[in-house]
């Protein structure tokens, strides 16, 4: 039926997805938006194999907790920085924050 | 005191003399001259010792052992026989009165403690030459004398032309010198050893193969014939005659010509020790060509001492005629009352010099009023030149005459001859200088000079008593005592009133031609003319060593001098441009390489940082790509890698 791959597929292919958005997405929240993609296809991830893997006990959804949680504050750093450069800058294009250019 | 084992203080003493006056300078006894004259009277009384020893038959060799070098040992020592014993008794004797008639002549002069050290350096030699045993210490003192006979006359060095008749004398008589070198070489490694009684012994014993002893005794010869000016190498003599006249009269006329003479004399059984041989022939025949050409010179040499030179060459040919006919004792007499006579007649005309200031014959004349004592003891010593019974030279010279007639009398008619053209050129100085018309101003010299021209004279004179053929004390203490020797024979009384008659011929001939002017000089010089050029260009042997020896030597020299110059000093230039180019290049690859990589390696640093610098874009997006990416590849190698 539903196997283990299929959700993993599924996480592989919503990390790429992420990861594709946040290379590619020219908001800086849009970014952001892709980071959480990408976090929330290894939380599939892990509670996939806490349910499929035989043995492997509570150890990944306990884990999903942490990430969730770091992912939260990540996240509000993140926007925080956001609002920092929107109100030095007025922008959030990822393209004209580029000071650091050679 | 034993003089004869001793007899090395003879020239001791005018050693010591020499170092003090050298010390002492101006501030010594007399200027020097009273520490040389004391040395020489030292001298004089060790001579006579010596020589009352010898007579008394106590003389002999007394050797002492010198050094040692591997397995050659070679002594020194002096060797008191009577050939020694007349002759450093003529040494001192002459060179004494030379010492004090020198006092009167350099007075004034502004070297004069310099000279009087010259003098007893050169005295000390002479003896020491005259005493010594062994060959090696002959030749230093022979050297030393002719280093004395060059300070000497090159005396008054600051007139070129003295300073250029000292270098020839030097050079002259060392060519001499190099083979007297080679004969005692020669003799050396052929009778292995120098000292004399022995080497006579060995060669008497025919150790050594007879041609050693004839080429040992002509190279010998050689160098005698260099000292004693005799041809081809005389040249140096009448040059020589730049110096003062003292020292004209000591080394060159008494005491240093003569040591060729003597060394003959003294290595006599070399020369002897191959009957019939080669060398004594040489000796004579070189002897009686020198006596003749240089005696017919002497007819037509104006300056007063050049004629006295060509006189003493002349005389020693006679003394090597001497020799080479087989009479040691007949040499060494003739070389006894030559010293004496000699010496007299060049300090007479040392005397007319210090007088007048001149030197040619024809500018002088009527010094018989101006200066009789002067005039009166040339007379005493032209005579004996010239060779009248009963003074001194004609003893011996017809000693030397006597024998030569015994031995071949081709030899005996030159030597007459000889004799002729020596009472003519005698008689001619004489007339031409003190008779007729006086033409400049003169007076006679003080006592200090004429004293001891007249202690000469009176030797001159009488020495001749020694040696008669009805008495000959001289001849056979010199043989030894009743050996063998060739006086033995009867007087022979035609052979002496052939001698005398000739000498009287060339007297008389002289002072007619000069005095009463039949035939007239001028008259004879035109119709001779050919002769006259040849004689008064001396044969022009001069001009032959010019040409042959002396120009192309120069040019040896010059050429060495551009290779010199141009060879090795391009040689060393070349090696220091070639350094400077080395450090050039150095300095080219210490700029190009060395600091090249050098800016290389930053070059490329700045160069990678220029390419590398690109990845810094500032977007967070393309880091997240890389950081990504190289996430992958990781993964990959931990997957598929090892």
């Amino acid at each position: 039926m539903i196997g283990l791959q299929h959700y993993l597929i599924l996480a592989a292919l919503l990390f790429a997805v992420g990861l594709y958005g946040a290379l590619t997405r020219r908001n800086a929240i849009g970014i952001l938006l892709s980071i959480e993609i990408m976090l929330n296809a290894v939380n599939i991830n892990l509670v996939a194999f806490s349910r499929y893997q035989p043995g492997a006990g509570l150890g990944g959804q306990v884990f999903v907790v942490f990430v969730i949680t770091v992912a939260a504050c990540e996240a509000a750093v993140g926007l925080a920085l956001i609002l920092c450069i929107f109100r030095t800058r007025r922008t959030v294009e990822a393209d004209e924050v580029n000071l650091l250019k050679w | 005191m034993h003089f004869a084992q001793h007899a090395y203080l003879a020239p001791a003493f005018p050693l010591l003399a020499c170092g003090l006056i050298l010390a002492l300078g101006r501030r010594g006894p007399g200027q020097g001259a009273y520490l040389a004259v004391g040395g020489m009277t030292l001298s004089l009384l060790v001579s006579l010792g010596v020589l009352r020893e010898v007579l008394a038959r106590k003389g002999g060799d007394f050797s002492v052992f010198w050094f040692r070098a591997g397995d050659m040992q070679l002594g020194a020592g002096v060797l008191a026989d009577p050939f020694s014993a007349v002759m450093l008794l003529v040494v001192s004797f002459v060179g004494l009165m030379i010492f004090i008639y020198s006092i009167g002549y350099m007075h004034g002069d502004p070297l004069y403690a310099r000279y009087f050290a010259y003098l007893s350096l050169f005295a000390a030699a002479m003896m020491g030459l005259v005493v010594a045993d062994s060959l090696i210490v002959l030749y230093m003192c022979w050297e030393l004398v002719g280093l004395c006979s060059y300070l000497l006359i090159g005396f008054w060095f600051q007139r070129p032309a003295a300073a250029r008749a000292a270098k020839k004398a030097f050079l002259v008589t060392r060519l001499g010198d190099a083979g007297f070198l080679l004969g005692i070489l020669l003799l050396f490694f052929a009778l292995g050893t120098v000292h004399m009684p022995s080497l006579f012994a060995k060669a008497d014993a025919g150790v050594a193969s007879e041609w050693v002893l004839v080429a040992a005794a002509l190279l010998i010869f050689c160098g005698a014939a260099g000292k004693s000016a005799q041809f081809p190498l005389h040249v140096w003599l009448p040059d020589a005659m730049e110096g003062p006249t003292p020292v004209s009269a000591l080394i060159h006329a008494a005491t240093m010509v003569a040591a060729g003479v003597y060394l003959v004399a003294r290595t006599f059984p070399l020369f002897a020790a191959v009957p019939d041989g080669p060398a004594l022939s040489v000796v004579a025949w070189i002897g009686v060509l020198t006596a003749l050409i240089a005696a017919s010179i002497a007819t037509v040499t104006n300056d007063i001492k050049r004629v006295l030179a060509y006189s003493t060459i002349s005389q020693l040919g006679y003394m090597m005629l001497g020799l080479g006919v087989g009479s040691a004792v007949a040499a060494i007499f003739h070389l006894t009352t030559h010293a004496f006579f000699k010496a007299l007649l060049f300090m007479t005309a040392g005397s007319i010099i210090h007088a007048t200031g001149k030197q040619d014959m024809w500018e002088l004349g009527g010094l018989r009023a101006k200066m009789p004592i002067t005039f009166v003891t040339f007379l005493c010593g032209a005579a004996a030149l010239a060779g009248l019974p009963p003074l001194s030279g004609f003893s011996s010279k017809d000693e030397i005459l006597l024998e030569t007639l015994h031995v071949s009398p081709l030899l005996y008619g030159l030597a007459l001859a000889g004799v002729f053209l020596t009472a003519f050129y005698v008689t001619r100085m004489a007339v031409v200088t003190f008779l007729g018309e006086g033409k400049t101003e003169a007076h006679e010299s003080p006592m200090v000079m004429t004293g001891p021209m007249i202690v000469l004279a009176v030797g001159a004179v009488s020495l001749g008593w020694l040696g008669t053929p009805w008495a000959p004390l001289f001849q056979n203490f010199l043989a030894g005592h009743g050996a063998e020797h060739g006086s033995a024979q009867a007087p022979n009384l035609g052979l002496m009133a052939a001698s005398v008659g000739v000498a009287l011929a060339g007297i008389a001939l002289g002072y007619s031609m000069y005095a009463k002017g039949v035939p007239s000089p001028a008259a004879l010089k035109r119709s001779l003319c050919p002769l006259y050029v040849v004689l008064s260009n001396k044969y022009w042997i001069d001009e032959a060593y010019q040409w042959a020896i002396i120009r192309p030597g120069l040019r040896l020299a010059s050429l060495f001098r551009t290779f010199d110059e141009e060879a090795v000093d391009g040689a060393v230039n070349g090696a220091g441009k070639a350094a400077v180019g080395g450090s050039w290049l150095s300095n080219a690859f210490d700029h190009i390489v060395v600091d090249g990589l050098v800016n290389l390696v930053g070059w490329t640093t700045r160069q990678a940082g220029a390419v590398g610098r690109f990845i810094q874009t500032g977007l967070a997006q393309d880091y997240m790509f890389w950081l990504a990416a190289g996430a992958f590849i990781l993964i990959l190698i931990g997957w598929f890698g090892p």
